[in-house]
Protein backbone atom coordinates (compact mmCIF):
# COMPACT_ATOMS: atom_id res chain seq x y z
CA UNK A 1 0.00 0.00 0.00
CA UNK A 2 2.92 2.36 0.76
CA UNK A 3 3.99 1.75 -2.79
CA UNK A 4 0.69 3.32 -3.91
CA UNK A 5 1.19 6.47 -1.86
CA UNK A 6 4.74 6.92 -3.08
CA UNK A 7 3.54 6.51 -6.66
CA UNK A 8 0.65 8.90 -6.00
CA UNK A 9 3.10 11.60 -4.98
CA UNK A 10 5.20 11.11 -8.09
CA UNK A 11 2.95 9.96 -10.90
CA UNK A 12 0.64 12.51 -12.49
CA UNK A 13 -1.55 9.79 -14.05
CA UNK A 14 -2.37 8.50 -10.56
CA UNK A 15 -3.14 12.01 -9.36
CA UNK A 16 -5.46 12.46 -12.32
CA UNK A 17 -7.11 9.14 -11.47
CA UNK A 18 -7.66 10.28 -7.88
CA UNK A 19 -9.18 13.56 -9.02
CA UNK A 20 -11.44 11.67 -11.44
CA UNK A 21 -12.55 9.53 -8.49
CA UNK A 22 -13.44 12.62 -6.45
CA UNK A 23 -15.35 14.18 -9.34
CA UNK A 24 -17.23 10.94 -9.94
CA UNK A 25 -18.12 10.57 -6.25
CA UNK A 26 -19.85 13.94 -6.13
CA UNK A 27 -22.09 13.03 -9.06
CA UNK A 28 -22.77 9.51 -7.84
CA UNK A 29 -23.66 10.68 -4.34
CA UNK A 30 -26.08 13.39 -5.44
CA UNK A 31 -27.77 11.69 -8.36
CA UNK A 32 -27.39 8.10 -7.19
CA UNK A 33 -29.58 9.08 -4.24
CA UNK A 34 -32.42 10.10 -6.57
CA UNK A 35 -31.96 6.96 -8.66
CA UNK A 36 -32.24 4.79 -5.56
CA UNK A 37 -35.21 6.52 -3.92
CA UNK A 38 -37.10 6.76 -7.22
CA UNK A 39 -36.26 3.14 -8.02
CA UNK A 40 -35.11 3.91 -11.52
CA UNK A 41 -31.83 2.00 -11.58
CA UNK A 42 -33.05 -0.12 -14.49
CA UNK A 43 -33.73 3.09 -16.38
CA UNK A 44 -30.23 4.37 -15.56
CA UNK A 45 -28.80 1.03 -16.70
CA UNK A 46 -30.60 1.43 -20.03
CA UNK A 47 -29.13 4.90 -20.48
CA UNK A 48 -25.65 3.63 -19.62
CA UNK A 49 -25.69 0.85 -22.20
CA UNK A 50 -27.27 2.91 -24.96
CA UNK A 51 -24.28 5.23 -24.60
CA UNK A 52 -22.22 2.64 -26.48
CA UNK A 53 -24.09 3.61 -29.67
CA UNK A 54 -23.09 7.26 -29.30
CA UNK A 55 -19.48 6.35 -28.56
CA UNK A 56 -19.30 4.06 -31.60
CA UNK A 57 -20.74 6.65 -33.97
CA UNK A 58 -18.46 9.39 -32.61
CA UNK A 59 -15.47 7.10 -32.97
CA UNK A 60 -16.44 6.21 -36.56
CA UNK A 61 -16.78 9.89 -37.45
CA UNK A 62 -13.50 10.73 -35.77
CA UNK A 63 -15.11 12.80 -33.00
CA UNK A 64 -14.69 12.60 -29.25
CA UNK A 65 -16.28 9.43 -27.83
CA UNK A 66 -17.15 11.39 -24.69
CA UNK A 67 -19.24 13.89 -26.64
CA UNK A 68 -20.90 11.01 -28.51
CA UNK A 69 -21.65 9.36 -25.18
CA UNK A 70 -23.17 12.55 -23.81
CA UNK A 71 -25.48 13.01 -26.78
CA UNK A 72 -26.57 9.37 -26.76
CA UNK A 73 -27.24 9.42 -23.01
CA UNK A 74 -29.40 12.55 -23.12
CA UNK A 75 -31.31 11.30 -26.20
CA UNK A 76 -32.10 7.96 -24.52
CA UNK A 77 -33.10 9.67 -21.29
CA UNK A 78 -35.53 11.90 -23.19
CA UNK A 79 -36.96 8.99 -25.20
CA UNK A 80 -37.58 6.92 -22.07
CA UNK A 81 -38.97 9.90 -20.15
CA UNK A 82 -41.33 11.05 -22.93
CA UNK A 83 -42.64 7.54 -23.51
CA UNK A 84 -43.28 7.13 -19.80
CA UNK A 85 -45.04 10.49 -19.46
CA UNK A 86 -47.09 10.68 -22.64
CA UNK A 87 -47.67 7.24 -24.10
CA UNK A 88 -47.73 5.19 -20.93
CA UNK A 89 -46.29 2.34 -22.97
CA UNK A 90 -44.46 -0.57 -21.38
CA UNK A 91 -41.48 1.34 -20.07
CA UNK A 92 -39.37 -1.69 -19.14
CA UNK A 93 -39.69 -3.21 -22.61
CA UNK A 94 -38.56 0.04 -24.18
CA UNK A 95 -35.60 0.35 -21.82
CA UNK A 96 -34.54 -3.21 -22.66
CA UNK A 97 -34.72 -2.40 -26.37
CA UNK A 98 -32.67 0.80 -26.00
CA UNK A 99 -30.18 -1.04 -23.79
CA UNK A 100 -29.44 -3.74 -26.36
CA UNK A 101 -29.78 -1.73 -29.56
CA UNK A 102 -27.42 0.96 -28.24
CA UNK A 103 -24.78 -1.69 -27.60
CA UNK A 104 -25.36 -3.28 -31.02
CA UNK A 105 -25.12 0.06 -32.80
CA UNK A 106 -21.87 0.87 -31.02
CA UNK A 107 -20.25 -2.43 -31.89
CA UNK A 108 -21.23 -2.16 -35.57
CA UNK A 109 -19.80 1.35 -35.89
CA UNK A 110 -16.61 0.45 -34.07
CA UNK A 111 -16.14 -2.61 -36.29
CA UNK A 112 -16.51 -0.41 -39.39
CA UNK A 113 -14.03 2.20 -38.22
CA UNK A 114 -10.91 2.10 -40.40
CA UNK A 115 -7.49 1.91 -38.79
CA UNK A 116 -6.60 0.16 -35.57
CA UNK A 117 -9.31 -1.39 -33.45
CA UNK A 118 -10.20 0.69 -30.44
CA UNK A 119 -9.77 -0.91 -27.07
CA UNK A 120 -13.37 -1.94 -26.42
CA UNK A 121 -12.49 -3.05 -22.93
CA UNK A 122 -11.80 0.49 -21.77
CA UNK A 123 -15.29 1.64 -22.83
CA UNK A 124 -16.91 -1.33 -21.21
CA UNK A 125 -14.92 -1.51 -18.00
CA UNK A 126 -13.45 1.97 -17.63
CA UNK A 127 -9.96 3.39 -17.81
CA UNK A 128 -9.54 5.58 -14.78
CA UNK A 129 -5.74 5.39 -15.11
CA UNK A 130 -5.93 6.80 -18.64
CA UNK A 131 -8.12 9.82 -17.84
CA UNK A 132 -6.54 12.82 -19.58
CA UNK A 133 -6.40 16.32 -18.16
CA UNK A 134 -8.94 17.52 -20.71
CA UNK A 135 -11.35 14.82 -19.53
CA UNK A 136 -10.92 16.03 -15.96
CA UNK A 137 -11.99 19.54 -16.94
CA UNK A 138 -15.00 18.12 -18.76
CA UNK A 139 -15.90 16.01 -15.72
CA UNK A 140 -15.54 19.06 -13.47
CA UNK A 141 -17.85 20.99 -15.80
CA UNK A 142 -20.47 18.24 -15.61
CA UNK A 143 -20.19 18.17 -11.82
CA UNK A 144 -20.76 21.90 -11.76
CA UNK A 145 -23.97 21.51 -13.77
CA UNK A 146 -25.16 18.68 -11.51
CA UNK A 147 -24.38 20.50 -8.26
CA UNK A 148 -25.93 23.69 -9.59
CA UNK A 149 -29.11 21.92 -10.65
CA UNK A 150 -29.49 20.21 -7.26
CA UNK A 151 -28.78 23.42 -5.36
CA UNK A 152 -31.47 25.23 -7.36
CA UNK A 153 -34.01 22.45 -7.66
CA UNK A 154 -33.62 20.35 -4.52
CA UNK A 155 -37.20 20.95 -3.27
CA UNK A 156 -39.01 20.55 -6.60
CA UNK A 157 -37.01 17.41 -7.45
CA UNK A 158 -37.80 16.01 -4.01
CA UNK A 159 -41.51 16.72 -4.51
CA UNK A 160 -41.54 15.12 -7.97
CA UNK A 161 -39.64 12.05 -6.76
CA UNK A 162 -41.86 11.65 -3.70
CA UNK A 163 -45.37 12.33 -4.97
CA UNK A 164 -45.66 13.65 -8.54
CA UNK A 165 -49.45 13.91 -8.39
CA UNK A 166 -49.35 16.19 -5.35
CA UNK A 167 -46.55 18.22 -6.94
CA UNK A 168 -48.73 18.70 -10.01
CA UNK A 169 -51.59 19.79 -7.76
CA UNK A 170 -49.31 22.45 -6.27
CA UNK A 171 -48.73 23.79 -9.78
CA UNK A 172 -45.17 22.54 -10.29
CA UNK A 173 -44.11 21.80 -13.90
CA UNK A 174 -43.82 18.10 -13.05
CA UNK A 175 -43.15 16.71 -16.54
CA UNK A 176 -40.44 19.25 -17.22
CA UNK A 177 -38.78 18.57 -13.87
CA UNK A 178 -38.93 14.81 -14.41
CA UNK A 179 -37.30 15.06 -17.86
CA UNK A 180 -34.66 17.41 -16.48
CA UNK A 181 -33.87 14.98 -13.70
CA UNK A 182 -33.50 12.14 -16.22
CA UNK A 183 -31.12 14.28 -18.30
CA UNK A 184 -29.04 14.90 -15.18
CA UNK A 185 -29.02 11.15 -14.52
CA UNK A 186 -27.75 10.74 -18.11
CA UNK A 187 -25.02 13.31 -17.48
CA UNK A 188 -23.99 11.49 -14.30
CA UNK A 189 -23.87 8.14 -16.07
CA UNK A 190 -21.49 9.54 -18.70
CA UNK A 191 -19.32 11.07 -16.00
CA UNK A 192 -19.09 7.80 -14.08
CA UNK A 193 -18.33 5.81 -17.24
CA UNK A 194 -14.94 7.55 -17.25
CA UNK A 195 -14.16 5.74 -14.02
CA UNK A 196 -15.74 2.30 -14.20
CA UNK A 197 -16.98 1.88 -17.78
CA UNK A 198 -20.53 1.46 -18.98
CA UNK A 199 -21.06 -2.12 -17.80
CA UNK A 200 -20.20 -1.37 -14.18
CA UNK A 201 -21.56 2.18 -13.96
CA UNK A 202 -24.92 1.20 -12.54
CA UNK A 203 -23.22 -0.29 -9.48
CA UNK A 204 -21.22 2.86 -8.73
CA UNK A 205 -24.37 4.93 -9.23
CA UNK A 206 -26.60 2.97 -6.87
CA UNK A 207 -24.48 1.12 -4.30
CA UNK A 208 -23.19 4.12 -2.28
CA UNK A 209 -26.71 5.57 -2.00
CA UNK A 210 -28.18 2.16 -1.21
CA UNK A 211 -25.66 1.67 1.62
CA UNK A 212 -26.27 5.19 2.90
CA UNK A 213 -30.00 4.40 2.93
CA UNK A 214 -29.34 1.83 5.65
CA UNK A 215 -28.24 4.59 8.03
CA UNK A 216 -29.86 7.95 7.25
CA UNK A 217 -33.47 8.96 6.67
CA UNK A 218 -33.43 12.27 4.83
CA UNK A 219 -32.57 12.90 1.21
CA UNK A 220 -29.90 15.51 1.92
CA UNK A 221 -28.03 13.33 4.42
CA UNK A 222 -28.38 10.42 2.00
CA UNK A 223 -26.62 12.52 -0.63
CA UNK A 224 -23.83 13.55 1.74
CA UNK A 225 -23.16 10.04 3.00
CA UNK A 226 -23.36 8.50 -0.48
CA UNK A 227 -20.81 11.03 -1.76
CA UNK A 228 -18.49 10.19 1.12
CA UNK A 229 -18.87 6.46 0.49
CA UNK A 230 -18.27 6.95 -3.23
CA UNK A 231 -15.08 8.79 -2.36
CA UNK A 232 -13.93 5.93 -0.11
CA UNK A 233 -14.69 3.27 -2.71
CA UNK A 234 -12.99 5.02 -5.62
CA UNK A 235 -9.82 5.94 -3.73
CA UNK A 236 -9.55 2.69 -1.79
CA UNK A 237 -10.28 0.70 -4.94
CA UNK A 238 -7.59 2.58 -6.78
CA UNK A 239 -5.08 1.98 -3.96
CA UNK A 240 -5.89 -1.72 -3.63
CA UNK A 241 -5.70 -2.34 -7.36
CA UNK A 242 -2.37 -0.55 -7.82
CA UNK A 243 0.04 -3.06 -6.23
CA UNK A 244 -1.21 -6.30 -7.81
CA UNK A 245 -2.04 -4.41 -11.03
CA UNK A 246 -5.78 -5.29 -10.96
CA UNK A 247 -8.31 -3.45 -13.15
CA UNK A 248 -9.20 -0.36 -11.08
CA UNK A 249 -12.86 -0.09 -12.11
CA UNK A 250 -13.64 -3.71 -11.27
CA UNK A 251 -11.83 -3.40 -7.91
CA UNK A 252 -13.87 -0.30 -7.01
CA UNK A 253 -17.13 -2.07 -7.83
CA UNK A 254 -16.27 -5.25 -5.91
CA UNK A 255 -15.32 -3.17 -2.90
CA UNK A 256 -18.64 -1.28 -3.06
CA UNK A 257 -20.62 -4.49 -3.57
CA UNK A 258 -18.85 -6.18 -0.64
CA UNK A 259 -19.67 -3.26 1.66
CA UNK A 260 -23.26 -3.25 0.42
CA UNK A 261 -23.72 -6.92 1.28
CA UNK A 262 -22.18 -6.53 4.75
CA UNK A 263 -24.22 -3.41 5.43
CA UNK A 264 -27.44 -5.08 4.25
CA UNK A 265 -26.90 -8.02 6.58
CA UNK A 266 -26.09 -5.75 9.53
CA UNK A 267 -29.08 -3.48 9.02
CA UNK A 268 -31.46 -6.40 8.42
CA UNK A 269 -30.44 -7.87 11.78
CA UNK A 270 -30.92 -4.60 13.57
CA UNK A 271 -34.30 -3.65 12.11
CA UNK A 272 -36.79 -6.02 13.81
CA UNK A 273 -35.57 -4.96 17.25
CA UNK A 274 -35.69 -1.25 16.46
CA UNK A 275 -39.27 -0.96 15.28
CA UNK A 276 -41.51 -3.91 16.04
CA UNK A 277 -44.76 -2.12 15.37
CA UNK A 278 -44.39 0.22 12.42
CA UNK A 279 -47.19 0.21 9.92
CA UNK A 280 -50.56 -1.09 10.93
CA UNK B 1 -80.64 25.49 1.79
CA UNK B 2 -79.68 29.05 2.45
CA UNK B 3 -76.52 27.91 4.15
CA UNK B 4 -74.83 27.25 0.80
CA UNK B 5 -75.09 30.46 -1.14
CA UNK B 6 -72.90 29.75 -4.14
CA UNK B 7 -71.68 26.78 -6.13
CA UNK B 8 -67.93 26.20 -6.03
CA UNK B 9 -67.98 23.16 -8.30
CA UNK B 10 -70.19 22.67 -11.31
CA UNK B 11 -70.23 19.52 -13.40
CA UNK B 12 -72.34 19.91 -16.52
CA UNK B 13 -73.10 16.62 -18.34
CA UNK B 14 -69.57 15.35 -17.84
CA UNK B 15 -68.44 12.04 -19.32
CA UNK B 16 -65.04 10.41 -19.04
CA UNK B 17 -63.66 7.24 -20.57
CA UNK B 18 -60.50 5.47 -19.57
CA UNK B 19 -59.18 4.15 -22.86
CA UNK B 20 -62.51 2.92 -24.24
CA UNK B 21 -64.15 2.00 -20.93
CA UNK B 22 -66.70 4.57 -19.74
CA UNK B 23 -65.96 5.57 -16.14
CA UNK B 24 -68.31 8.51 -15.71
CA UNK B 25 -71.43 9.16 -17.75
CA UNK B 26 -73.43 12.35 -17.98
CA UNK B 27 -72.58 13.67 -14.53
CA UNK B 28 -74.31 16.88 -13.50
CA UNK B 29 -73.49 17.99 -10.00
CA UNK B 30 -73.08 21.20 -8.07
CA UNK B 31 -71.18 21.52 -4.81
CA UNK B 32 -71.94 24.53 -2.67
CA UNK B 33 -69.59 26.63 -0.63
CA UNK B 34 -69.12 25.33 2.92
CA UNK B 35 -70.59 21.97 2.08
CA UNK B 36 -69.32 18.62 3.41
CA UNK B 37 -70.02 16.15 0.62
CA UNK B 38 -69.52 12.40 0.83
CA UNK B 39 -68.84 10.40 -2.32
CA UNK B 40 -69.71 6.72 -2.11
CA UNK B 41 -70.03 3.92 -4.60
CA UNK B 42 -68.47 0.63 -5.66
CA UNK B 43 -64.84 0.25 -6.71
CA UNK B 44 -64.45 1.41 -10.29
CA UNK B 45 -67.56 3.54 -9.90
CA UNK B 46 -65.57 6.66 -10.79
CA UNK B 47 -65.07 8.30 -7.39
CA UNK B 48 -61.33 8.96 -7.75
CA UNK B 49 -61.87 9.98 -11.36
CA UNK B 50 -64.35 12.61 -10.22
CA UNK B 51 -61.74 14.07 -7.83
CA UNK B 52 -59.11 14.08 -10.58
CA UNK B 53 -61.48 16.00 -12.84
CA UNK B 54 -61.99 18.59 -10.10
CA UNK B 55 -58.22 18.94 -9.74
CA UNK B 56 -57.71 19.16 -13.49
CA UNK B 57 -55.31 16.21 -13.51
CA UNK B 58 -57.50 14.79 -16.30
CA UNK B 59 -59.97 16.45 -18.66
CA UNK B 60 -63.50 15.27 -19.45
CA UNK B 61 -64.26 13.70 -22.83
CA UNK B 62 -67.46 15.71 -22.97
CA UNK B 63 -69.23 18.24 -20.79
CA UNK B 64 -67.61 20.89 -18.65
CA UNK B 65 -66.12 21.14 -15.18
CA UNK B 66 -65.95 24.53 -13.48
CA UNK B 67 -64.23 25.05 -10.15
CA UNK B 68 -64.63 28.40 -8.39
CA UNK B 69 -66.10 29.73 -11.61
CA UNK B 70 -62.98 28.99 -13.61
CA UNK B 71 -61.07 26.03 -15.09
CA UNK B 72 -59.90 23.32 -12.68
CA UNK B 73 -56.25 24.07 -13.47
CA UNK B 74 -56.61 27.73 -12.56
CA UNK B 75 -58.44 26.86 -9.34
CA UNK B 76 -55.86 24.29 -8.19
CA UNK B 77 -54.12 26.58 -5.74
CA UNK B 78 -57.37 26.85 -3.76
CA UNK B 79 -57.64 23.07 -3.33
CA UNK B 80 -56.02 20.74 -0.82
CA UNK B 81 -55.67 17.09 -1.73
CA UNK B 82 -55.17 14.00 0.41
CA UNK B 83 -54.41 10.99 -1.79
CA UNK B 84 -55.49 7.45 -1.14
CA UNK B 85 -53.22 5.97 1.48
CA UNK B 86 -49.56 6.01 0.53
CA UNK B 87 -49.11 5.45 -3.18
CA UNK B 88 -45.52 6.61 -2.87
CA UNK B 89 -42.63 4.38 -1.79
CA UNK B 90 -43.00 4.03 1.98
CA UNK B 91 -39.24 3.94 2.51
CA UNK B 92 -38.67 7.33 0.87
CA UNK B 93 -36.13 9.21 3.00
CA UNK B 94 -38.13 12.21 4.14
CA UNK B 95 -39.24 13.61 7.48
CA UNK B 96 -42.76 14.47 8.52
CA UNK B 97 -41.94 18.18 8.48
CA UNK B 98 -40.48 18.03 4.95
CA UNK B 99 -43.57 16.16 3.78
CA UNK B 100 -45.95 18.74 5.19
CA UNK B 101 -43.86 21.61 3.79
CA UNK B 102 -44.65 20.28 0.31
CA UNK B 103 -48.07 21.80 0.87
CA UNK B 104 -46.27 25.16 0.73
CA UNK B 105 -44.75 24.66 -2.74
CA UNK B 106 -45.62 27.65 -4.88
CA UNK B 107 -47.41 27.72 -8.21
CA UNK B 108 -45.38 27.57 -11.43
CA UNK B 109 -42.14 28.33 -9.71
CA UNK B 110 -38.89 26.46 -10.25
CA UNK B 111 -36.88 28.04 -7.46
CA UNK B 112 -38.46 27.07 -4.15
CA UNK B 113 -37.44 28.11 -0.67
CA UNK B 114 -39.47 27.63 2.47
CA UNK B 115 -39.81 30.80 4.52
CA UNK B 116 -40.23 31.03 8.29
CA UNK B 117 -43.89 31.73 7.55
CA UNK B 118 -44.15 28.46 5.57
CA UNK B 119 -42.67 26.54 8.49
CA UNK B 120 -45.06 28.18 10.93
CA UNK B 121 -48.04 27.20 8.81
CA UNK B 122 -46.72 23.64 8.42
CA UNK B 123 -46.40 23.27 12.18
CA UNK B 124 -49.84 24.69 12.79
CA UNK B 125 -51.23 22.06 10.40
CA UNK B 126 -49.35 19.30 12.21
CA UNK B 127 -50.77 20.47 15.51
CA UNK B 128 -54.26 20.64 14.12
CA UNK B 129 -54.09 17.02 12.94
CA UNK B 130 -52.48 15.92 16.20
CA UNK B 131 -49.12 14.70 14.90
CA UNK B 132 -46.86 17.65 15.72
CA UNK B 133 -44.74 15.50 18.04
CA UNK B 134 -43.53 13.47 15.04
CA UNK B 135 -42.28 16.47 13.02
CA UNK B 136 -38.66 15.30 12.90
CA UNK B 137 -39.41 11.63 12.34
CA UNK B 138 -38.88 9.92 9.00
CA UNK B 139 -42.24 8.90 7.59
CA UNK B 140 -41.36 5.20 7.49
CA UNK B 141 -41.47 5.16 11.28
CA UNK B 142 -45.14 6.14 11.44
CA UNK B 143 -48.18 3.92 11.73
CA UNK B 144 -50.79 3.98 8.95
CA UNK B 145 -53.06 6.26 10.96
CA UNK B 146 -50.24 8.68 11.79
CA UNK B 147 -49.11 8.88 8.17
CA UNK B 148 -52.68 9.58 7.11
CA UNK B 149 -52.80 12.52 9.51
CA UNK B 150 -49.49 13.78 8.13
CA UNK B 151 -50.96 13.71 4.61
CA UNK B 152 -54.00 15.64 5.85
CA UNK B 153 -51.64 18.18 7.46
CA UNK B 154 -49.80 18.50 4.12
CA UNK B 155 -53.08 19.37 2.41
CA UNK B 156 -53.98 21.86 5.18
CA UNK B 157 -50.59 23.54 4.84
CA UNK B 158 -51.76 24.74 1.41
CA UNK B 159 -54.48 26.70 3.27
CA UNK B 160 -57.16 25.33 0.97
CA UNK B 161 -60.71 26.56 0.58
CA UNK B 162 -61.79 23.11 -0.54
CA UNK B 163 -60.35 19.89 0.84
CA UNK B 164 -60.49 16.73 -1.30
CA UNK B 165 -59.90 13.40 0.40
CA UNK B 166 -59.65 10.03 -1.34
CA UNK B 167 -60.57 7.24 1.13
CA UNK B 168 -58.83 8.96 4.06
CA UNK B 169 -59.68 6.20 6.52
CA UNK B 170 -58.94 3.13 4.37
CA UNK B 171 -55.87 2.31 6.44
CA UNK B 172 -57.10 3.09 9.96
CA UNK B 173 -59.27 1.11 12.34
CA UNK B 174 -62.82 2.13 13.15
CA UNK B 175 -61.87 3.83 16.42
CA UNK B 176 -59.37 6.09 14.63
CA UNK B 177 -61.84 6.60 11.81
CA UNK B 178 -64.18 8.45 14.16
CA UNK B 179 -61.31 10.70 15.28
CA UNK B 180 -60.41 11.56 11.70
CA UNK B 181 -64.01 12.41 10.82
CA UNK B 182 -64.36 14.53 13.96
CA UNK B 183 -61.36 16.45 12.66
CA UNK B 184 -63.05 16.91 9.26
CA UNK B 185 -66.18 18.17 10.99
CA UNK B 186 -64.05 20.78 12.75
CA UNK B 187 -62.28 21.75 9.50
CA UNK B 188 -65.63 22.04 7.74
CA UNK B 189 -66.31 25.16 9.83
CA UNK B 190 -63.82 27.02 7.64
CA UNK B 191 -63.60 25.07 4.39
CA UNK B 192 -65.65 22.95 2.01
CA UNK B 193 -64.88 19.23 2.01
CA UNK B 194 -65.41 16.40 -0.44
CA UNK B 195 -64.57 12.98 0.93
CA UNK B 196 -64.57 9.61 -0.81
CA UNK B 197 -65.54 6.77 1.45
CA UNK B 198 -66.39 3.12 1.15
CA UNK B 199 -68.34 3.27 4.41
CA UNK B 200 -71.73 4.67 3.52
CA UNK B 201 -73.31 4.02 6.90
CA UNK B 202 -70.55 5.74 8.82
CA UNK B 203 -70.18 8.95 6.84
CA UNK B 204 -73.87 9.86 6.75
CA UNK B 205 -73.47 10.85 10.41
CA UNK B 206 -70.98 13.51 9.39
CA UNK B 207 -71.63 14.82 5.89
CA UNK B 208 -74.26 17.27 4.71
CA UNK B 209 -74.96 15.26 1.61
CA UNK B 210 -73.96 12.01 -0.02
CA UNK B 211 -73.49 11.53 -3.74
CA UNK B 212 -73.71 7.89 -4.80
CA UNK B 213 -71.62 7.22 -7.81
CA UNK B 214 -71.63 4.26 -10.16
CA UNK B 215 -70.78 5.73 -13.55
CA UNK B 216 -73.78 7.97 -13.03
CA UNK B 217 -74.87 10.00 -10.04
CA UNK B 218 -77.66 8.00 -8.46
CA UNK B 219 -78.68 10.26 -5.64
CA UNK B 220 -77.40 13.12 -3.62
CA UNK B 221 -79.19 13.74 -0.39
CA UNK B 222 -78.35 12.18 2.97
CA UNK B 223 -81.88 11.28 3.84
CA UNK B 224 -82.59 9.87 0.42
CA UNK B 225 -80.41 6.78 0.69
CA UNK B 226 -82.88 3.95 0.64
CA UNK B 227 -82.20 0.23 0.36
CA UNK B 228 -83.42 0.53 -3.22
CA UNK B 229 -80.61 2.91 -4.09
CA UNK B 230 -78.00 0.82 -2.34
CA UNK B 231 -79.33 -2.10 -4.39
CA UNK B 232 -79.03 -0.12 -7.55
CA UNK B 233 -75.55 1.02 -6.66
CA UNK B 234 -73.94 -2.17 -5.44
CA UNK B 235 -76.09 -4.71 -7.21
CA UNK B 236 -78.18 -6.01 -4.34
CA UNK B 237 -75.61 -7.76 -2.19
CA UNK B 238 -75.57 -5.22 0.60
CA UNK B 239 -77.62 -5.17 3.78
CA UNK B 240 -78.87 -1.80 4.82
CA UNK B 241 -77.95 -0.94 8.40
CA UNK B 242 -80.13 1.64 10.02
CA UNK B 243 -78.60 4.10 12.39
CA UNK B 244 -79.54 7.34 13.98
CA UNK B 245 -78.95 10.35 11.88
CA UNK B 246 -77.93 13.35 13.86
CA UNK B 247 -79.20 16.76 13.05
CA UNK B 248 -76.62 18.68 11.10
Amino acid sequence: MMEFFTALAEQSFLQSAMIAGVLASIACGLIGSYVVVMRISYLAGGIAHSVMGGMGIAYFLGGSPLVGALIAAVVSALIIGLVKLYWQAREDTLIGALWASGMALGIIFISQTPGYQVDLMSYLFGNILLVAEGDLWLMAGMDLIIVGAIALLYRPFQAVAFDPEFARMRGLPVNLLYLLLLCIVALTVVLLIQVVGLILVIALLTLPAAIAGHYVRTLSSLMALATLLGLCFTSAGLAISYGPDLPAGATIILLAAGCFIISSVLSARKKPMKSPDTRT
Amino acid sequence: MGRFPKSIIEFDRVSFRYQSVPVLENITLAVREGEFLGLVGPNGGGKSTLLKLIMGLISPDSGSVRVYGTTPKKARSRLGYVPQFARFPSDFPITVEETVLMGRLKQRRIWQRYSAEDKKIAHKSLEETGVAEFADRPIDQLSGGQLQRVLIARALASEPELLLLDEPTASVDSHQEKGVFDLFKELNKRMSIIVISHDIGFITDYVDRVACLNKEILCHETHAITPDIIDQMYGGHVHAIHHHSHAI
